[in-house]
């Protein structure tokens, strides 16, 4: 039996034996898969759960764990994304009957606890599909089960599962099910707040707002508690602080981006003209009912400082630009003599920010203002053929504790990175380092044909295939 | 922008301005909006403000009485004081106006409550 161990303590063996173990079902979304592992990490040493794995996987949409208390369940359930439902398992078996047998010698007495209860079943089939009538026929199989009370399929007090999992091969289905469970429903994943923070209903969005999804599980890899501090240095349309502020964080955020944050950039919306008036961050925030634990907006160049040192932060959450959809850039000029009229309003020029260099500051701003194991949590985008760990930056007093790849494109690919603060900077410490990569330049000039060459070629053949379309019309047309 | 935000700012991005803190205040425009009060929040957060700055803050804005002008030592516990803090941290919103680096006096505008810290590239 493995455990999981991340920055929490293994309980003595006494704890361990007076505790009551118990097995749970953990169902997940078929999504995602490379993050579930490192999302399960961050909330159970977020909570101090112990979580016993019995069984664990990245190509099954489901876990066996062992839990002392279904509160952590529900703990679990109450920040996990990535999690459908968590179950409280009563048997498994990978044949029918064995099942069957395993549930008749389940304790009767755990049993009864929800005998007299309203109840309903739940048949779930993964990869095949059933009809209703076909549903209640399986559940009728289970008729011997001592439950005295009464269905109710709205509200019951005890919501009762049976799983047939055929797989994920969903060309090739087999005849009968891989595995089979059944198990007490004890708590749904936050699979909901993904539609409740749905950027279609969303006042206020840029062209480059995070996923809900995806910013649900940066939230969970920064550990975001109630009452915790959220910086989130490139804030753009706030998209990763809305959640941070929903999990109970105090959250603010800069950008160098003027009119972004002013929300008078040109509309996202394909369906919008111009922007709203009262389109803003804030107004975000007053729409998801958090905008009590939303501090301020800053316009202000990352690459410059801006805050008091002593100034302590519990988690940095962050989407920096990658020089693709939206621009790298610092403050600065290339004229070696800039001259500023007085009497204008002056809109400074910019530079180039080198994503090297926007990295390793990050690093040492974390380092600065994190409190010790506080968190940062950002995207790192990569060239997937020429991807090796030394690509990612290094800092002496962060520890790298999760790296999942999203794949964007044939070639790239972006990796969400969560370093941990382990020590407080000293003069001996080694340098912040970080591999070549120059994302930007691979991502214009590295691929096999250059973007003009493609866009020639493309359209050539577009413009044969009219050509050969045209032929044949006239050539049918002259049939008829 | 919120007083809270005030205290952690800082203009050490100007060229030879070693500490730029703290910012004076000049309000055009001010806003007072209720906002839901978290005490356990507030005793985390009291370590990190400076308090006397938060004070002057106060009185430059007009609103010297709602604040003891030193923090008083049973503060974790004296909820009248933490409902006083709150206010004076959250709910008193500078809409327009500036702050000023107390080195310099170069002048970051605050417009529609977002101070904009920025340079100008002579400046950098």
């Amino acid at each position: 039996m493995d455990i999981l161990k991340f920055g929490y303590v293994v309980p003595t063996v006494e704890e361990t034996m007076s505790k009551i173990w118990k097995k749970y079902l953990l169902w997940f979304a078929h999504q995602h898969a490379n993050f579930r592992k490192e999302e399960m990490n961050s909330i159970i040493s977020m909570f101090k759960i112990t979580l016993r794995l019995v069984f664990e996987s990245t190509d099954h949409p489901f876990w066996i764990v062992e839990l002392s208390s279904p509160d952590e369940a529900y703990l679990i359930a109450s920040r996990s994304v990535l999690l459908r439902y968590c179950i409280e398992l009563w048997a498994r078996s990978t044949n029918i009957e064995v099942l069957h047998s395993d549930l008749k010698s389940y304790p009767k007495d755990e049993i009864e606890l929800y005998l007299s209860t309203t109840f309903k079943v739940v048949v779930e089939t993964f990869c095949k599909h059933y009809t209703q009538r076909e549903k209640v026929e399986k559940i009728e199989t289970f008729n011997y089960l001592p439950l005295k009370g009464s269905v109710n399929l709205k509200n019951p007090d005890t919501t009762l599962f049976y799983i047939e999992y055929y797989g994920i091969e969903s060309n090739s289905i087999p005849e009968k099910p891989i595995e089979l469970f059944f198990g007490r429903w004890i708590a749904d994943g936050q699979r909901d707040t993904i539609q409740k923070l749905s950027l279609k209903s969303r006042k206020f969005i840029g062209n480059t707002s995070m996923d809900p999804q995806l910013s649900i599980i940066m939230a969970n890899q920064a550990r975001v508690k109630k009452g915790d501090m959220v910086l989130d240095p490139f804030v753009g349309t706030g998209s990763l602080l809305i959640i941070a502020s929903i999990f109970g964080g105090y959250t603010f955020g800069t950008d160098i981006d003027f009119l972004m944050l002013h929300a008078r950039t040109r509309p996202s919306r394909i369906s919008q003209k111009i922007r709203d008036k009262d389109e803003s961050i804030a107004s975000n925030m007053e729409q998801y009912g958090v905008k009590s634990r939303f501090l301020d907006v800053l316009v202000s160049d990352f690459s410059r400082t801006l805050w008091r040192t002593d100034m302590q932060l519990d988690a940095i959450i962050t989407d920096p630009p990658y020089g693709i959809r939206e621009a790298v850039e610092r403050v600065g000029t290339l004229k070696s003599n800039p001259f500023i009229e007085d009497d204008q309003i002056h809109y400074p020029s910019k530079v180039i920010y080198k994503l090297e260099h926007l990295f390793i500051d990050l690093l040492i701003f974390s380092v600065k203002h994190l409190r010790l194991n506080g968190r940062v949590v950002f995207w790192f985008p990569l060239f997937r053929g020429k991807y090796s760990e030394d690509q990612l930056p290094f800092h002496p007093c962060l520890t790298l504790v999760a790296s999942s790849e999203q794949i964007l494109s044939n070639y790239t690919s972006r990796r969400l990175l969560t370093y941990e603060k382990i020590k407080e900077p000293e003069t001996d410490d080694p340098a912040c380092t970080i591999g070549e990569a120059n994302f930007r330049d691979q991502y214009f000039n590295m691929r096999k044909e250059s973007r003009t060459v493609r866009r020639l070629r493309q359209s050539g053949e577009r413009a044969r295939q009219r050509m050969e379309w045209e032929m044949r019309k006239t050539t049918n047309g002259d049939k008829t | 922008m919120k007083l809270l935000t005030h205290n952690m700012l800082t203009s050490k991005c100007l060229k030879g301005v070693l500490v730029g803190y703290p910012l004076k205040i000049e309000v055009q425009d001010l806003r007072i909006c209720e906002v839901n009060c978290n005490l356990d929040f507030l005793i985390r957060v009291i370590p990190r403000i400076d308090y006397p700055v938060l004070y002057t803050a106060m009185e430059t804005l007009g609103y010297a009485n709602d604040l003891p002008s030193e923090k008083p030592e049973d503060y974790q516990t004296n909820e009248e004081f933490l409902k006083k803090l709150h206010h004076a941290l959250f709910e008193i919103e500078i809409i327009n106006g500036n702050l000023l680096c107390p080195e310099t006096g170069r002048k970051f505008p605050i417009n529609d409550g977002i101070p904009n810290m920025l340079l100008n590239e002579d400046e950098t």
